[in-house]
């Protein structure tokens, strides 16, 4: 049978023992009186929602989607689902639609920002796409020993850059 | 500061045992995840890709814009011992500190020591600010001041609907993570931390250790930070530290610290005093036990139980005790059973004790 509160008729959550004068002085009370007494925090009503440690794997999508990838920097969702962590800026919309749920469990529900704009921003999300693009072509271009082209796409590249500023 | 041998000579900002609150708060900091726009992440970014990242930042961090100067230390020709040092005063990760050896990467560290700005850790830049007791306020406006310098020259990736894109979705949107650090050494003696943690993860609130991520909460410290970015302004994730979750905190502490002194007085100050006892005659003493003993002092110093050292002395060797600091202080590398040693002699003499 469940004991009550010593002040009140809910059931008692806190079970004290002290010894006060010699006496032993036993006290059993509801979290709402322990609280009162100092004996421990009063648990705020929120509901309880165990965060997932490891909520990336168990929520982003079925295995199907894993081979697709990043046209930018070539990664794959599944490469994104072992490490937790996108290719490139570009991944964001190249796996908007798998990664909407995700966001949303990790971030209480919510799917756009609110928050802080760059100064810059509104130059264009296009331009930064060409510049991640340019520069993966470059890196592509230096690796296959093509520096002809890699001159050329360098060129752009600084020029593209500057026009941003 | 000039140079990292001078930083051991004391403890940083965050340490100083001032600002409001600050019995129960020890330090507030603020996180910003930025990534250059037209890179791909830190992790998918080649070698040369990685070293003209660094190259940028350092010419935006080192130009002078900053306010009150920076040092920039490049972590890839740092020894492990300065690397761990940094880690200790809180100003790189320590995933920072441990990335691959020849790993293009630095931190950019403003001379008081109140700001930090990591370049190729997860992500390109994570900018901190660092400052002792309970001011958020403060805390925000300074790193906002930082963002907007190093948005002048440096283009942000950034996008309408995700916000400031980072490598890890769960930093999307702000890229703020807000952390304070809270000693709660009655709460602990109590046994109420355990609901704390509870409802703080309803909140949606991380609780760390000192150290951070994976790190145990010893000496009864702990970190609370929030873990949502998106779709919540730095404001409304401010104001919840501000004005709910950090005073609710403070109050419960206080609440059990008041428990304590009415209803175990005798068993608080010989937990106190027996610190006091040990730290002072010690002759070989590790991190964890320093740490524990020292929070015991803290709190008799605070309740006003103990009057023989302050609060700023405390903190300090929180710090000092630890083996970088140690081995930085003495000047030579040092094994653990002799760094014990020479740990119980350091707090000693900083004690005043034989």
């Amino acid at each position: 049978m469940k004991r009550k509160c010593d002040k009140c008729d809910k059931p008692a959550t806190n079970h004290s023992v002290e010894i006060q004068k010699g006496q032993k002085v036993v006290t059993y009370l509801c979290d709402e009186h322990a609280a009162e007494a100092g004996i421990m925090v009063k648990d705020p009503h929120v509901p309880v929602q165990e965060l997932l440690s490891n909520f990336v794997k168990i929520h982003s999508g079925a295995p199907t989607t894993q081979e697709q990838a990043c046209k930018t920097c070539g990664q794959t969702f599944g490469q994104f689902r072992e490490h937790s962590l996108l290719g490139c800026p570009d991944c964001y919309t190249a796996f908007e639609a798998q990664l909407g749920p995700l966001l949303e469990r990790a971030h209480e529900g919510a799917t756009h920002h609110i928050g802080k704009v760059p100064s810059r921003a509104g130059q264009g999300e296009q331009r930064q796409a060409a510049l991640l693009r340019m520069r993966k072509n470059l890196a592509d271009a230096v690796a296959s020993e093509d520096y002809e082209r890699a001159a050329t796409l360098r060129d752009e590249l600084r020029s593209l850059e500057e026009k941003g500023g | 500061m000039s140079n990292l041998r001078q930083m051991t000579d004391q403890a940083g900002e965050w340490l100083r045992g001032a600002g409001p609150h600050s019995e129960i708060v020890i330090s507030a900091r603020i996180r910003l995840a930025r990534n250059l726009a037209g890179y791909p992440f830190v992790n998918r970014a080649n070698r040369r890709q990685r070293f003209e990242i660094v190259e940028r930042c350092r010419t935006e961090l080192t130009n002078g814009r900053l306010a009150g100067g920076v040092l920039w230390v490049s972590l890839q020709e740092s020894t492990e011992l300065d690397r761990q040092l940094l880690v200790e005063r809180h100003l790189v990760s320590r995933q920072h500190a441990q990335a691959g050896e020849d790993l293009p990467r630095a931190v950019a560290i403003g001379t008081d020591e109140t700001f930090a700005i990591m370049v190729n850790e997860e992500d390109h830049l994570r900018m901190q600010v660092l400052r002792s007791g309970f001011q958020l306020v403060e805390a925000f406006e300074q790193i906002n001041r930082i963002d907007d310098v190093l948005e002048d020259n440096l283009e942000f990736a950034y996008s309408r609907r995700f916000g400031y894109l980072t490598a890890c979705p769960t930093n999307v949107g702000t890229g703020i993570r807000v952390s304070v650090m809270l000693h709660l050494p009655a709460l602990t003696l109590t046994g109420e931390i355990e609901k704390v943690r509870r409802a703080a993860r309803d909140m949606h609130l991380a609780v760390r250790g000192m150290f951070g991520e994976g790190s145990e909460a010893l000496g009864d410290f702990y970190q609370v930070s929030n873990q949502t970015t998106l779709g919540r302004s730095e404001n409304e994730v401010l104001a919840d530290f501000q004005t709910t979750v950090v005073p609710q905190i403070i109050a419960y502490e206080q609440q059990a610290r008041q428990a304590l002194l009415r209803q175990k007085l005798s068993q608080l100050d010989d937990k106190v005093w027996r610190a006091w006892a040990i730290l002072t005659h010690a002759r070989s003493i590790g991190t964890d036990e320093v740490l524990s003993m020292l929070s015991h002092l803290r709190l008799g110093v605070n309740l006003g139980r103990i009057d023989t050292v302050d609060i700023r002395r405390i903190n300090e060797l929180f710090l000092l005790t630890q083996p970088a600091h140690l081995q930085k202080i003495t000047g030579r590398e040092m094994d653990s059973a002799t760094r014990r040693e020479v740990r119980a002699q350091l707090i000693r003499q900083r004690l005043g004790a034989r």
